[in-house]
């Protein structure tokens, strides 16, 4: 009775301890993200003040500023070039991956194998000739070149991801269905979309994830009409004076909708992040 | 799509070829590569690519691993912490690095300069007296939580039986963490580390925004000498060898990537 009593006090103990250890590690690594929340909401003065300011009253000023100056077209930019290479990730890939996967080509595994490996394949690998070829092209600046770069990219990774998911349902759905008198189209549309719904929405993330904050591309294809939101931070780089809190607004903004999509699909992005291995 | 601008980059390394010079175009056989042999920035680079991406990966797989068996042990709230823990993975790499160059920092006005005042560090510029430190931190910062995630997954899918048999058996916490966790998030910890080293070879945005390849060329790793080869010098021929390359250093990691991840299929097959 007193033992057990001791080894409850002794749980608790231990629990509150490592609550504050982990709660101390999770601050440290979530800090840099916390205080360019603040900055942000700072004025220029507060927010390259010494000591720093940590208390103040917040203001939308710099906001407000970022999105009546030269940020939108950017932010579009970023909108167009993630959002539309990861449709066309999920047109064609959806097909490629049903294929592999429920209906299976002869030598399915090498088709994997060569598939995946393009993804391994470093930028540093193709960036060259798709620079001239774009060039010739005239597609320079343009962000359809950027949307058809992100999904190459993008593709194997996608059609390995959708093609985890689909292994995942029992044939006998499908023979009931063929039974039935269901056709390919519907085949597709009635049973695999529903039912992969949840890997459809990891596969849309990780696209979204690595398109969305894509810079090697970004910087060297597009120069002003077709930049996207990271090419927009790049002006800060050089930037003199006081452009501390105008920094923290536009770097919040570019990075939200990535932060939002990630925070909201957890569970979709570790199996994105490690190609299906892990559930 | 990605495999023919590969053979044309094989094809462009045995040419030397000024992008700005009109007619420039002429076959060079494999002076290209021996350039590459005996230029010294090939070697600096390569040698950064490997330190940066030895020093990333260790630094986030072991505090990865020591985040993710907080958030598996019993604590006050798991779930934001895992929520919060994920964020600098999602944060745009750029506005990650920025923010932490000019506003965390930066000698003159950066929080962390200020923080470190007592232990006379106040006026130390990081980015330019420790750049490689300054890039390796970023990156860790931005990788740990990839790898949480993953030795996570790997420490939930534990059956908590063998931990229970292994606490009857009477023993401690070291034993329990070196004989069953340690071999059963090993697969995981590999899968994490090599994924994740194949992403770090690549790193290009947070030396760009941070360091820009300085002071001179100590951050200089491979993606950025081929950025500064062909956009900055214009040499489509040298660069494309260097293309080479990193492809045949990413092939090595990427060959043991490719394995553990069919290994690991092959595992949840059998089962």
């Amino acid at each position: 009775m007193i033992a057990s009593r001791v080894d409850a006090r002794r749980a608790v103990i231990s629990k509150v301890v490592w609550s504050i250890v982990g709660w101390l590690v999770v601050f440290v690594f979530f800090f840099p993200v916390l205080w360019m929340w603040l900055e942000s909401f700072k004025t220029e003065p507060q927010a390259a003040s010494s000591p720093p300011t940590i208390l103040f009253a917040p203001t939308l000023a710099e906001f407000q500023e970022v999105l009546s100056g030269d940020f939108p077209p950017f932010f579009i930019n970023s909108a167009i070039a993630s959002i539309g290479s990861t449709l066309l990730v999920l047109i064609l890939g959806l097909p490629a991956a049903y294929a592999l996967s429920i209906r299976p080509v002869k030598r399915t595994r090498d088709v994997l194998f060569f598939f995946i490996s393009t993804r391994f394949l470093p930028f540093a690998a193709s960036l060259v000739p798709l620079y001239l070829l774009a060039r010739d092209l005239h597609l320079l600046d343009n962000i359809f070149a950027l949307v058809l770069i992100y999904t190459t990219i993008n593709l194997p990774l996608g059609v390995w991801l959708l093609r985890s998911f689909l292994l995942e349902i029992p044939n006998d759905l499908f023979e009931a269905a063929r039974v039935d008198g269901a056709g390919f189209f519907r085949e597709l549309t009635r049973i695999v979309v529903p039912l992969i719904a949840p890997g459809i929405a990891a596969t849309s993330l990780i696209c979204l994830i690595f398109s969305w904050n894509e810079f090697f591309y970004a910087v060297n294809f597009t120069s002003s009409v077709a930049a996207t939101a990271p090419i927009f931070l790049v002006g800060f780089i050089s930037g003199r004076g006081l452009f501390y809190a105008k920094l923290a607004a536009a770097a919040t903004l570019a990075s939200l909708p990535v932060l939002l999509a990630g925070w909201i699909a957890q569970k979709q992005l570790i199996r994105g992040l490690t190609m299906g291995a892990v559930k | 799509m990605t495999q023919i601008p590969f053979a044309l980059t094989i094809y462009y390394s045995f040419f030397s070829w000024n992008l700005l010079k009109e007619g420039s175009f002429r076959f060079s056989g494999l002076d290209n590569y021996s350039r590459l042999l005996t230029d010294e920035s090939i070697r600096t680079a390569i040698f950064n690519t490997v330190l940066l991406t030895l020093s990333v990966i260790a630094f986030s797989v072991v505090i990865g691993l020591g985040v993710a068996m907080l958030l598996n042990s019993d604590v006050f709230g798991k779930g934001l912490m895992r929520t919060l823990m994920i964020a600098p993975f999602l944060i745009m790499p750029t506005a990650g690095a920025l923010i932490w160059k000019d506003t965390l920092l930066n000698p003159l006005f950066g929080l962390l300069p200020y923080l470190l005042t007592p232990f006379g560090l106040s006026r130390v510029d990081w980015v330019n007296q420790f750049p490689m430190v300054t890039v390796v931190a970023v990156e860790v910062w931005r990788w740990t939580p990839f790898m949480m995630l993953i030795i996570l997954a790997g420490l939930q899918s534990q059956n908590l039986e063998i931990l229970e048999a292994a606490k009857v058996d009477g023993a401690n916490a070291i034993q329990t963490f070196r004989r069953i966790t340690l071999p059963l998030v090993r697969p995981f910890i590999e899968l994490g580390a090599l994924l994740g080293s194949l992403f770090v070879v690549q790193t290009f945005d947070s030396i760009f925004m941070l360091t820009y390849g300085g002071p001179g060329e100590d951050t200089t790793n491979l993606p950025f000498l081929l950025y500064l080869v062909a956009f900055q010098g214009f040499s489509i021929g040298q660069a494309s060898a260097i293309g080479v390359v990193a492809v045949i250093i990413t092939t090595v990691v990427a060959t043991f990537a490719l394995r553990t991840l069919f290994s690991i299929f092959q595992v949840e097959a059998r089962r």
